[in-house]
C-alpha cells in the first residue's frame, strides 16, 4: 500500500494525484498531496514511476500497513528503486528497449 | 438534471481505457468519428494491463509458431475454441504491434539483433496509447465511472458517468457505445484489478444485453501471500512445497495442487529452477514481479517464501458479454471488446493470460471502433436528435441517510466468491447457497445508500457474482475453469457455451450448437 509522501522530496507537481488510478491522493494548495484513501490503493506501483523527484514509497505488503520511516527508506536506497529498475525518468516513460523476458520463451518450457 | 451537471455528444463513446477502449478509440478516430474515451481510473495506469507487464502474441499465419499458439489454445480449449477466430485475433494482434513499431515505441530486441515484439509494459504501452489518442483528437476523460447506459429504441445510445472528484454527472449521447471496462475480479486485491468491478457487465446488461460463459470465471493467479502481484509466470521455474518443507508432487496442473494444499495450511515457493541467464531476463523484464521481493528483503532465486492464490476472475478467465463474431453485443449500436467480451472462442474454458488475453484485447478493440462507426453511419443525419432514456431499471442511491458500511457489503461478496473452497472447487451446496444469499443482498434495498458510485460499484460485484454463480450450477460437469467436485469428469454432452443474464431476476440457458457455429 502507498505509505509515504515525502514533504522533503516533493515539488508538489500533483502528478500522482491525476495518475493514480484508485484516486487515492488529494491535492492540497501550496502543500504536498495528501493520502486521503489509503484503503483505496491497489499497491500498484504506479505512482512512483509518475513521480518526478521519487517522493512517495509504496510498500509492497498489499494487506497490512508496514509502518517505514522515511529515515530507513532513505538508508535503505528505495526511494525510486521501481522508477530506476523501470528506466523512467523525469515521469517519462524509458527503458522498454531494454527488456529481456524474450529469455522466459527461449528454451520452449511456455508457449505464448 | 442538475444545472452543473455537464453535457457531452459523440459519434462513439468508448467506456473503459485500458489496451481494448485504447484501441477501439483509435480505430474509431481513425475512421473519422468524433470518440469519447471515459474512464474511472486515469487512461495509462487504469486496469489490468496498466499494472502487470503483458506477454503478447507476435506470429504471422502459416508459420510454425503461429500454429503451435493455435494447436494450444484448441487444446486448451476443452471443445470451444474456434481455430480461425484464433488466426484473425492473432493476424490483427500483428497488424496493430507493426502500428505500434511504427508510431516509435520502443522495443527491444535479441541479442542477435532481430526486433522482439511479444512484450509489452503496461505502463509504457498505455502511456504511450494516451499520447496517441490525444494526437487522434480523441477526447479522453479521466476519473469519471459510468454509472449507466442510455437508450433509444432498444439501441444503446450513450451513457452516465459521475466525476469521482466533484460527484457532477455528465450525460453523453452517442451514436454507438463500446465497453471495455475489463472483466471483474470479485475485489480480490490481484494486481491492477481494483477498479475491475463488473460495471460493463452490469450496464450493458440492464440494456438487455446476454453474458456467455460466466462459470469459467474461477481463474486464480499465485502471489506472495502479503503482496498483489499475481504474475504467475516466474512460478513455471519454482517448486512448491508446504510448512513442513516437504515439496508438493502430486499431480494436475500447478494452480490446482497449490489450490488443494492451501485449503489445508500455507504454502512456500522458491524460483530455484530458473537459469542466472532466466534469472537476469526476468530481473530486467518483469521489475514490478522483483522490486516487491528487493522491499521485502527476499531473494525469491534462493529463498522460500509464503504464496497464496487470488481470483482474476474473468481477468484471466474467459467469461463476459457475448459478441458476434467481431465485437457486437446482442444489442444494436453496443460493442464489447477485451476482458468485457466473452473469450471462449479463443481459449475456450481456460484461462487466457500469458499472451491470448492481449491479443484479444487488441483485435476486439479494434474491430469494435470499426464497427461502432460502421454502426453510428447507419443512423443516417438526425440521431442526435432522438430521444433517449436510462437503462438502468433500479431507483437511484438515496444521497443521505445513514451511511451504510458498503465495506461490509462488499464482504460478504468476497466471502461467497473468493473462498478456494466456494469459488476454485465448487458444488451444488456451496452454489447454491450462494445464489441465494447473493439474490437476498441484491433485493435488499437497505445498503444502497451513501456514495452512489461504491453503490453502483457493489451491484456490478453482486450482479457478475450470480452470473457466475448460476452459470457454474447449471453446467454439471467438470471442464476447464470450472472444477465441480459433486461432477468431477468433463461430460461430452454438455460441450455447449451457456448464456445468463438478467438483473432482477437471473436466466440461465445452454447454447444450441447449431446456433453456437451460425453466429461464428
Ligand atoms: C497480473 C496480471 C498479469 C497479466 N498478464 C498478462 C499477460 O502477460 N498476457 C496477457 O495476454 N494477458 C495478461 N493479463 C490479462 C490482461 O491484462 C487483460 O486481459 C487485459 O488487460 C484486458 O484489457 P481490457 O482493456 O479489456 O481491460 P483492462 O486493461 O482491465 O481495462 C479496463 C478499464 O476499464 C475501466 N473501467 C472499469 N469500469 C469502468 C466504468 N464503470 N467506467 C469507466 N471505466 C471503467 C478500468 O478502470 C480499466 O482501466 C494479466 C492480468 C493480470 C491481472
Ligand atoms: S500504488 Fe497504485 S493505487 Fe496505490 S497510490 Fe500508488 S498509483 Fe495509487
Ligand atoms: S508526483 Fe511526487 S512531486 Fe509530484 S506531487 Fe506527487 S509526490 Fe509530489
Amino acid at each position: 500500500m502507498i505509505e509515504i509522501v515525502s514533504v522533503d522530496r516533493c515539488i508538489k507537481c500533483d502528478l500522482c494525484v491525476d495518475a493514480c488510478p484508485d484516486n487515492v491522493f488529494d491535492a492540497v494548495p501550496n502543500a504536498a498531496p495528501v493520502i486521503a484513501r489509503q484503503d483505496d490503493c491497489q499497491t500498484c506501483f504506479l505512482c512512483e514511476l509518475f513521480c518526478p523527484t521519487d517522493a512517495l514509497y509504496v510498500s509492497p505488503l498489499s494487506e497490512t500497513i508496514e509502518g517505514s520511516t522515511e529515515q530507513d527508506l532513505l538508508a535503505r536506497g528505495i526511494f525510486g528503486s521501481f522508477r530506476r529498475e523501470m528506466g523512467w525518468q523525469n515521469a517519462k516513460p524509458r527503458g522498454t528497449a531494454g527488456d529481456l523476458s524474450y529469455r522466459i520463451f527461449e528454451t520452449g518450457t511456455i508457449t505464448p | 438534471m442538475n444545472t452543473s451537471d455537464v453535457r457531452l455528444d459523440t459519434d462513439v463513446l468508448v467506456v473503459g481505457g485500458g489496451p481494448a477502449g485504447c484501441w477501439a478509440a483509435w480505430n474509431a478516430a481513425a475512421n473519422g468519428a468524433s470518440v469519447v474515451l471515459i474512464e474511472k481510473g486515469y487512461v495509462g495506469t487504469s486496469g489490468a494491463t496498466a499494472a502487470g507487464n503483458t506477454t503478447t502474441i507476435y506470429t504471422r499465419r502459416g508459420t510454425t509458431e503461429r500454429a503451435a499458439t493455435v494447436a494450444q489454445r484448441v487444446r486448451l480449449g476443452h471443445g470451444f475454441t474456434e481455430p480461425e477466430r484464433v488466426e484473425r485475433v492473432l493476424d490483427r494482434t500483428l497488424h496493430n504491434l507493426d502500428l505500434l513499431a511504427e508510431w516509435g515505441y520502443d522495443f527491444p530486441t535479441y541479442e542477435d539483433g532481430r526486433p522482439y515484439r511479444g512484450m509489452l509494459r503496461g505502463p509504457d504501452y498505455l502511456r504511450f496509447m494516451r499520447q496517441k489518442l490525444i494526437k487522434a483528437r480523441v477526447k479522453v476523460i479521466d476519473h469519471c465511472p459510468v454509472e449507466e447506459l442510455l437508450v433509444s429504441e432498444g439501441m444503446a445510445a450513450g451513457a452516465i458517468a459521475r466525476s469521482r472528484r466533484t460527484g457532477e454527472a455528465l450525460y453523453i449521447s452517442a451514436g454507438a457505445v463500446v465497453i471495455a471496462t475489463g472483466g471483474c475480479a470479485f475485489m480480490s486485491g490481484a494486481l491492477g484489478t481494483n477498479n475491475l468491478t463488473g460495471d460493463g457487465y452490469l450496464i450493458a446488461a440492464e440494456a438487455g444485453a446476454v453474458l456467455s460463459g460466466m462459470e469459467f470465471s474461477a481463474q486464480y493467479g499465485i502471489s506472495p501471500a502479503y503482496s498483489s502481484v499475481t504474475k504467475g509466470v516466474v512460478y513455471f521455474w519454482g517448486t512448491f512445497s508446504d510448512e513442513a518443507g516437504n515439496v508438493l508432487t502430486a499431480p494436475g496442473d500447478r494452480q490446482s495442487v497449490v489450490a488443494s494444499e492451501l485449503i489445508k495450511g500455507p504454502v512456500y515457493a522458491i524460483l530455484d529452477k530458473a537459469s542466472p541467464r532466466l534469472q537476469e531476463g526476468f530481473r530486467k523484464g518483469q521489475p514490478n514481479i522483483f522490486v516487491p521481493f528487493d522491499r521485502m528483503g527476499i531473494d525469491p532465486f534462493t529463498q522460500r517464501f509464503p504464496i497464496t492464490l487470488r481470483h482474476e476472475g474473468t481477468v484471466r478467465g474467459t467469461g463476459g458479454l457475448k459478441i458476434d463474431n467481431r465485437a457486437g453485443t446482442t444489442v444494436p449500436g453496443l460493442f464489447a471488446a477485451g476482458d468485457a467480451a466473452t473469450r471462449q472462442a479463443m481459449f475456450g474454458a481456460s484461462t487466457g493470460g500469458g499472451g491470448p488475453n492481449s491479443s484479444w484485447a487488441m483485435a476486439t478493440g479494434s474491430w469494435a471502433g470499426e464497427d461502432a462507426v460502421r454502426f453510428v453511419r447507419s443512423l443516417g443525419k438526425n440521431w442526435r436528435s432522438r430521444s433517449v432514456r436510462t437503462a438502468a431499471e433500479r431507483p437511484p442511491t438515496r444521497p443521505s441517510g445513514a451511511s451504510t458500511d458498503i465495506e461490509a457489503v462488499l464482504d460478504i461478496v468476497k466471502q461467497q466468491m473468493l473462498p478456494l473452497d466456494k469459488g476454485y472447487f465448487r458444488n451444488q451446496k456451496s452454489l447454491s447457497d450462494t445464489e441465494h444469499l447473493l439474490s437476498d443482498l441484491w433485493h435488499d434495498e437497505s445498503w444502497r445508500t451513501g456514495r452512489a458510485s461504491k453503490v453502483r460499484e457493489a451491484e456490478a460485484l453482486i450482479a457478475t457474482s450470480r452470473w457466475a454463480t448460476a452459470s457454474a450450477l447449471l453446467r454439471k460437469e467438470s471442464r476447464g475453469l470450472q472444477r465441480r467436485t459433486d461432477f468431477p469428469d468433463a461430460n461430452p454432452v454438455l460441450s455447449r457455451t451457456i448464456d445468463t443474464g438478467g438483473t432482477d431476476l437471473i436466466w440461465t440457458s445452454f447454447h444450441n450448437r447449431a446456433q453456437a457455429s451460425a453466429a461464428s
